[in-house]
């Protein structure tokens, strides 16, 4: 098990130079240099020539990504090209606002998501599971963008109950929570109910059943650990998607997170900080996906015979 | 004290009188069990005989109630469960009888255990459920070890996983599963024809012991001939939902009297102590259960059809409890 | 020569039993398709929509829909003239909204189709074939979805330029390892079937079984993960607009009527509420679609 995990670990890198590789890459065809950012329009073309020269940014594209890459395996991402502040420290300062975000969002849509999922599969055709499911595909139709709009306008701006904005407590955090939980407990929802449906119908259940087992255990004990495996796909892959991909949802609610930092950099390419962040919220991803694999061979004694054979 | 034996010996473990069960499909109804009675004493075997899609499994699922809750349905009938009506009783009590009183082996052993519980553990949840005198853990594991061993496997792999073990293993703790609360009546649903042959007589052989040693009634529900040949004291033949013949084994392996279908399983068997040239296979398939022929359900694919088989219930023939659903017997009786 | 002509009017008679199958087959998944209530709604809206996209010009004028006119600010919805109201340049929200359904539409559907296509190929060669094509395709791929979507597009888009066609590129670069995904687990759920087995013993070139049985057979789960998926792109698409930088003002695209409207949301909240309303319609309408598209194709999940 712990060779896996080894070897595992151990494909990160490889995975971790192609990320760095296309970010830079395509960051590379956007029409900017380090020397007229810092120095600004009006600096002479010497100046922001020399500067570059200084920076190796003149350097073949090829060059500049070795350089890159062997200063990043020593832990320097560089430096931001519009205030010179380390790319590291622009991380670090904006990672809480994202993960408070991320970790509220994936408990509030975990809960609500998984147990209607559960119910929906078990009174499947109920009114319950035609109303869940229904709301489930609504709320995943929507841009989550516009849900947190239409909460603001309800609860900040008619009812005054809660902050439209920003991030002094973690009182502002409960529309933004609620807003990121929509389209993620949805398609929980959706998910463990087709998993719960599947593993309704396999034969043990019917052992279970005919065991005179009650049914609640029927569902909790035998279904539901069954149906688990891809419940925990989603979520590993919803969480790491979640560091990066709330963009709009921060800039509705102007929460100054990872995501809301690449764009800014993006707008005023900022080379150094994109490629830095995108990177760290890759690695991010891959580390979560690597704790689900984990995870699956907790859930199946099949996979975890498999892992430990490799 | 001397009355309850008494009564005990003479209510029969099961009594299903005119048993009917239905599934309601989106296509329509689906006429899955019609009109089916049998009785089963105590220790006795009876064998459920029939092609695919006879009924057997679904007869076998009312017995326990495990039809599918949405579709499946009994409209009709009665089963008594030494004397008490099984379709009368609160979920919660059926419960409490499925697994203890009666329990059920399954056709396919290789999707009938949970992947992710250790067999230990499958087979102590019986024990748990049940565990009505509260044994302690200890003792329920002691009594896992000892199922095991009964089955034949070493209960050092109780830790193990189902896909740890073959198809033929598997089985056998499928049975332990089923034996573990010493059930008056197990229903076993065609349990060895997922097996390799060799498997098979092995299981076999294995179940007759373990009914002998623990005294159970049985329920054997195959569509292989030899094997109720060498298993069951009575038989019923099943076809598209009802019982057309039924007797003790004697009654079917070496009596005079047959339903038309019964002659024309015996014929699709090969026999060594006769000359056969060729097999005679049954014509035409079975009735589509959703729409079922008018008269005898058998009438279309039966040699000796008669016009009165086409349009009303056939007339029963019944020679000391051999009973046969065929017009043909009852003529000869009337002529 | 003999045996040839004999071979080939076995294959004649098969392809002409497999076709009279197929069509049955088709026919069967409609009719279940229409039984199925909440599709059969989502389809009737999602023709609704392509039929207001296709008649924008006649249903109102392009220019309605950019003119500004500042003494019509803010005429709320209900209005002469004015069903949704007009938003801050005294333009017609309504009209924007009809001729916006062009690019929105055109943005999703369009990196779907041309995502499939690439997605397809790729996918299906690497489920098909396996071995060290697949896992680099498949390593390649895995790579590319661990950087977040939204930032790759973003940054895609501001390396080419923010315009509509450059959004769909972006958008179908960064969406094509999900296809491959799609593609090739769809294509291997068939590969491992015994009438594929059967088409290689016979002789059947790769290519004619790729085409004949391996696409046939695994087309139907595509469809429903396309279906859904114009939805899923519409509402990336909507996203990038609404960050600005996505469809430049003064064009109408949905996404982009939110951007501008997000700072008069207080005051006018119907500015948001019917571009935002129109986004989730649509979506909303290829989910039902896709969703009653795979009951149709797999009934045994039904019962």
């Amino acid at each position: 098990m712990a060779r896996y995990v080894f070897k595992r670990v151990l494909m990160l890198v490889p995975m971790l130079l192609i990320v760095i590789f296309i970010v830079s890459f395509i960051m590379n065809l956007t029409p900017s240099d380090p020397g007229t950012l810092i120095l600004g329009e009006r600096a002479t073309k010497d100046a922001i020539q020399e500067l570059n020269d200084r920076l190796g940014y003149n350097d073949p594209f090829f060059i500049r990504y070795v350089r890159y890459v062997s200063r990043a395996l020593r832990g320097d991402l560089g430096n931001s090209w519009k205030n010179g502040a380390p790319v590291i420290q622009e991380i670090v300062r904006r990672f809480p606002a994202t993960l408070t975000l991320a970790v509220g969002a994936i408990v509030i849509g975990l809960t609500i998501g998984m147990t209607l999922g559960i119910l929906s599969a078990v009174k499947q055709y109920s009114a319950l599971d035609v109303a869940g499911t229904a709301f489930a595909m609504a709320l995943a139709s929507f841009p989550g963008f516009w849900i947190g709009m239409m909460l603001i306008i309800l609860f900040a701006l008619k009812l005054r109950w809660l902050p439209s904005f920003g991030v002094g407590s973690m009182k502002h955090y409960i529309l933004p929570w609620f807003t990121t939980s929509c389209s993620f407990g949805a398609s929980m929802l959706r998910m463990t109910r087709t998993s719960m449906l599947e593993s309704i119908r396999m034969d043990y259940i019917r052992t279970a059943r005919a065991k005179g087992q009650t049914e609640k255990l029927v569902i909790l004990r035998h279904a539901l650990r069954n149906a688990l495996l891809p419940v925990v796909t989603i979520l590993g892959m919803s969480f790491g998607g979640l560091l990066g991909g709330t963009v709009t949802i921060e800039t509705v609610f102007s929460i100054p997170g990872v995501g809301s930092l690449v764009i800014e950099a993006i707008r005023m390419k900022d080379v150094p900080v994109v490629v830095g962040a995108t990177v760290t919220l890759a690695t991010c991803f891959t580390l979560l996906m690597l704790v689900v694999d984990i995870l699956y061979a907790f859930i199946d004694p099949r996979i975890r015979a498999r892992y430990i054979r490799h | 004290m001397l009355k309850k034996t008494l009564d005990k010996n003479t209510v029969p473990v099961l009594d299903v009188r005119n048993l009917e069960a239905v599934y309601q499909m989106d296509e329509g109804v689906v006429r899955a069990v019609n009109d089916v009675s049998f009785t089963i004493a105590e220790g006795e075997t009876m064998g459920l005989v029939g092609e695919t899609g006879a009924g057997k499994t679904t007869t076998a699922f009312s017995i326990l109630r495990l039809l599918p809750e949405r579709t499946g349905r009994i409209p009709r009938g009665e089963i008594f469960y030494k004397g008490e009506n099984l379709l009368k009783k609160t979920p919660d009590e059926m419960r409490i009888i499925r697994g203890s009183c009666i329990s059920m082996i399954f056709q396919d052993p290789m999707t009938a255990l949970n992947p992710i519980l250790t067999v230990g553990d499958q087979i102590l949840e019986s024990l748990e459920i049940h565990n009505i005198e509260n044994k302690t853990k200890k003792e329920l594991e002691s009594r896992v070890d000892e199922l095991m061993t009964l089955v034949g496997i070493s209960p050092a792999r109780k830790n193990e996983y189902p896909h740890q073990f073959s198809g033929g293993m598997k089985q056998r703790i499928v049975i332990a599963i089923a034996l573990a609360c010493e059930p008056l009546l197990l229903i076993a649903d065609e349990p060895t024809t997922a097996l390799d042959v060799t498997i098979q007589a092995q299981v076999l052989v294995l179940m007759e012991e373990l009914k002998g040693r623990l005294g159970t009634s049985m329920i054997m529900i195959s569509h292989d001939l030899g094997v109720v040949a060498k298993t069951c004291d009575s038989v019923a033949i099943m076809y598209a939902g009802e019982i057309v013949e039924y007797g003790t084994a004697k009654d079917i392996f070496e009596g005079k009297v047959h339903h038309p279908y019964t002659l024309g399983l015996f014929q699709a068997i090969p026999r060594l102590d006769e000359d056969t040239l060729r097999l005679r296979p049954i014509n035409g398939l079975m009735p589509d259960p959703s729409d079922l022929p008018s008269g005898c359900k058998f009438h279309p694919r039966c040699v000796d059809c008669m016009d009165e088989c086409r349009d009303g219930k056939p007339y029963p023939y019944n020679q000391n409890g051999h009973r046969i659903l065929c017009n043909l017997l009852q003529r000869e009786k009337r002529v | 020569m003999g045996t040839a002509t004999m071979a080939d009017i076995d294959l004649k008679k098969i392809d002409l039993k497999k076709k009279l199958k197929k069509k049955g087959h088709s026919q069967e998944i409609w009719r279940r398709f229409k039984k199925n209530r909440t599709a059969m709604v989502g389809m009737f809206i999602f023709v609704f929509i392509l039929l207001v996209m296709i008649f924008a010009d006649a249903i109102v004028s392009y220019d309605t829909a950019v003119t500004q006119k500042i003494s019509n600010r803010f005429i709320p919805p209900g209005s002469a003239g004015h069903l949704f109201g007009t938003d801050n340049f005294g333009r017609d929200i309504l009209a924007r909204i009809v001729h916006g359904s062009r690019n929105s539409l055109l943005m999703g559907i369009g990196a779907v189709v041309i995502g499939i296509v690439i997605g397809g190929l790729l996918g299906s060669i690497a489920g098909f074939y396996g071995g060290g094509i697949d896992s680099f395709i498949v390593r390649t791929m895995d790579t590319v979805m661990c950087i977040p979507l939204m930032l790759l597009v973003l940054s895609i888009v501001a390396a080419l330029g923010a315009s509509l066609v450059n959004v769909l590129i972006a958008m179908m670069i960064a969406n094509v390892p999900h296809y491959i995904r799609i593609v090739r687990a769809a294509v291997l759920s068939v590969a491992g079937q015994d009438y594929i087995e059967a088409a290689r013993a016979c002789g059947t070139p790769n290519f004619l079984i790729i085409l004949k049985h391996v696409i046939p057979n695994a087309i139907g789960p595509i469809i429903v993960q396309a279906t859904m998926a114009v939805g899923t792109m519409i509402i990336h698409a909507a996203g990038i607009s609404f960050l600005g930088m996505g469809i430049q003002p003064p064009t109408p695209e949905w996404g982009a009527m939110l951007n501008e409207a997000k700072n008069y949301m207080v005051d006018y909240p119907y500015t948001v509420i019917f571009p935002g309303l129109s986004i989730g319609l649509t979506a909303l309408s290829l989910n039902l679609m896709g969703d009653g598209l795979r009951d149709a194709l797999d009934p045994k999940l039904r019962d």
